[in-house]
């Protein structure tokens, strides 16, 4: 396949695009206006429908009946708009509506700053509105991974009937790397026998609501459609972890200098290894039950101040290892802090794993 | 004349809308225009969750529930996506003037092709019969016992101020307190639907309605209400009628 030079912003929108997407819907902020300014023309001239909305509530609920009625819909944000997409992500929950949603995350609390951030994890894993909400969330690291995952979503969304989430951030958006693309598809909106498309007479009507109305164990179905996707959809790269004596945990725009930092430990003898990735639900627990007995400890790096990606790493492993993070708040990390960190860790905890 | 009941509607027992409240009327009469229009096979109902949920069962449509003050949004999303279907929402008065008024007045900025019909009773009838924006000034409610004091609660909102400048298809306002208003008011609503088929945009219809639970009246108490109170503030009427 051909390569061209793209922003991951507009390689996310191409992508979407090429994998059928024929409905977006979106209000503007920083640092994703690429996707909306990309979509804008692009998605008429391919024969789908764009709407700038009043709002990101709005955007969501809209996009809620374009995919109740058939359509391939998607909308980004990033932080400050991501939180207004919570109520819509609750009812596209609840009523077993596929649909994928961007967050492009900047860094912090209210408005915060557009620069990139990683502070929007625990609201993409453990948020996602009221209710036992659980969304699949695929974290890209580059901009061919953004496209990659881009087409992914769709499938999975429509796989499980469930919203995706894709969390980029401001430096994966904004960065430009060469990419190549999916091949174009075009898809129908009466794929689904469910989605709502006119009653015939003498028909049984569609009806797209709380799911738990018309279903006699729902908490038994929606259990199970988690477990399903803990089964199946569980996504990371392990990166030099097999002789590992401490693996970094990372993904996004921490992943990419987290790897330089295990390039240059290795380089001066330290045994570093990385689990990058590339779902944050599931969680990659899988990665972690194949780590090597040599690992002693593990460290997370987050641009968040409060290390949110620590606790699903300590779930995973268990409590069997020490978990650290390097939490660099609005500041992009860099390699020589995390090798420090890590020395300082593995010092720390000489007498091996707690069993 | 033989009335009957749209092959639409379906009557639900042991659940719905209590005695005397305009919600069965207005369910009523979209079903009545959609089946002389003969477009039941292609229309689709979006359905706030407040009282008007109540009607899920009974309409026979594909139908969505939409979140409280939203349905004017899905139905947005629906009609881009098929554009051949009859589309509507269906809201109170809280929903469509309180926390949803952005979607209820930006898409009428967009004129979108959208058939919208508010119930509009003067409460927050599914919570309990709490203050509206449409509740009249003095208006005793479970969250303004005192009556509604203008000085801390402003006046009653009024659709036509707020939409009668824009460049939409049409905007009615009707009352179901009475014979001659009804048969009016389900004019409105049929008038609504056909300029959707034309293809003309966002039309609306409101409805006055009687919420006897919450106003604390007999079923016939809360009509002449209606009829001597509520018309007084809400005139009834076309507001914006665009030809093709
Ligand atoms: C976000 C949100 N806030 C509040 C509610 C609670 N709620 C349900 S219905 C309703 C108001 C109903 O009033 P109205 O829209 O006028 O409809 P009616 O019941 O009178 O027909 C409220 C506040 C909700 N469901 N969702
Ligand atoms: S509470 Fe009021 S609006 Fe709701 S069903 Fe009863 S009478 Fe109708």
């Amino acid at each position: 396949m051909e390569e061209i030079l793209m922003k991951g912003n507009e390689a996310l929108a191409e992508a979407a695009i090429r994998a059928g997407c024929n409905f977006y819907v979106g209000y503007p902020i920083t640092p994703q206006n690429e996707i909306l300014e990309y979509m804008c023309w692009r998605m008429e001239q391919s024969g789908g429908e764009f709407i700038q909305s009043e709002s990101e509530l709005a955007a969501v609920n809209i996009l809620l009946g374009a995919a109740a009625a058939g359509a391939r819909g998607m909308i980004s944000s990033s932080g400050p708009g991501f939180s207004l997409f919570q109520e819509g992500i609750s009812y596209l929950v609840a009523g077993d509506i596929p649909a994928v949603i961007v967050d492009v995350a900047r860094y912090g609390s209210g408005i915060g700053e557009i620069s990139q951030g990683q502070s929007d994890y625990g609201l993409v894993t453990r948020g996602n509105g009221h209710g036992d909400s659980h969304l699949i969330v695929l974290t890209p690291a580059g901009v061919q991974e953004t496209a990659d995952l881009t087409a992914l979503a769709f499938d999975l969304a429509e796989k499980y009937r469930h919203p995706v989430i894709i969390l980029s951030d401001a430096a994966i958006g904004q960065m430009m790397e060469p990419v190549s693309l999916p091949e174009p598809r075009k898809l129908g909106i009466d794929r689904f026998d469910w989605t709502v498309k006119g009653c015939k007479d003498g028909g049984k009507p569609r009806l797209i609501t709380n799911l738990f109305y018309y279903m006699d164990d729902y908490d038994s179905f929606l259990r199970g459609k988690y477990r399903a996707m803990r089964e199946n959809e569980q996504r990371w790269e392990s990166f030099r972890t097999e002789d590992a004596e401490l693996v970094i945990v990372a993904y996004g725009i921490s992943s990419r200098i987290a790897r330089e930092a295990v390039r240059d430990a290795r380089a001066a003898g330290l045994k570093l290894g990385m689990i990058r990735l590339i779902t944050a639900f599931p969680f990659p627990e899988k990665a972690f039950a194949a780590l090597p007995e040599s690992c002693r400890a593990l460290l997370t790096v987050e641009m968040s101040a409060i290390g949110q990606l620590a606790d699903d790493v300590r779930l995973a492993d268990r409590c069997r290892r020490e978990v650290g993070s390097v939490c660099t708040g609005i500041r992009v990390p860099e390699k020589e802090e995390i090798c420090a960190a890590a020395r300082a860790m593995l010092a720390g905890c000489e007498k091996g794993v707690a069993k | 004349m033989i009335y009957e009941v749209p092959s639409r509607i379906k009557y639900t027992s042991g659940y719905g809308f209590c005695p005397g409240c305009g919600h069965g009327i207005a369910v009523r009469l979209i079903g009545e225009a959609l089946q002389e229009l003969a477009v039941e096979e292609k229309t689709i109902a979006v359905v706030d969750v407040a009282c008007c949920y109540l009607a899920f069962d009974n309409w026979q449509y594909d139908s969505i529930m939409a979140a409280h003050g939203r349905p004017v949004a899905t139905a947005v999303g629906v009609k881009r996506v098929r554009k051949d279907a009859t589309v509507f929402a269906y809201l109170g008065d809280g929903a469509a003037y309180s926390i949803g008024i952005a979607e209820t007045l930006h898409s009428a900025v967009r004129n979108e092709n959208i058939t919208v019909i508010t119930v509009n009773n003067g409460v927050f009838g599914m919570t309990g019969g709490q203050m509206a924006p449409t509740t009249l000034d003095g208006q005793v409610t479970s969250s303004t016992p005192g009556g509604r004091d203008p000085a801390r609660a402003g006046h009653p909102i009024h659709v036509e101020d707020l939409m009668g400048k824009l460049d939409i298809a049409y905007l009615a306002r009707g009352a179901l307190n009475s014979v001659p208003n009804i048969r009016r008011a389900k004019q409105y609503i049929k008038k609504a639907f056909m300029k959707q088929q034309q293809g003309l945009g966002y039309s609306y219809v409101e409805l006055l309605s009687p919420c006897p639970t919450n106003w604390g009246m007999e079923p016939l108490e809360a009509l002449e209400h209606i009829g001597g109170e509520v018309l007084k503030v809400y005139p009834a009427g076309e507001f914006i009628d665009r030809e093709g």
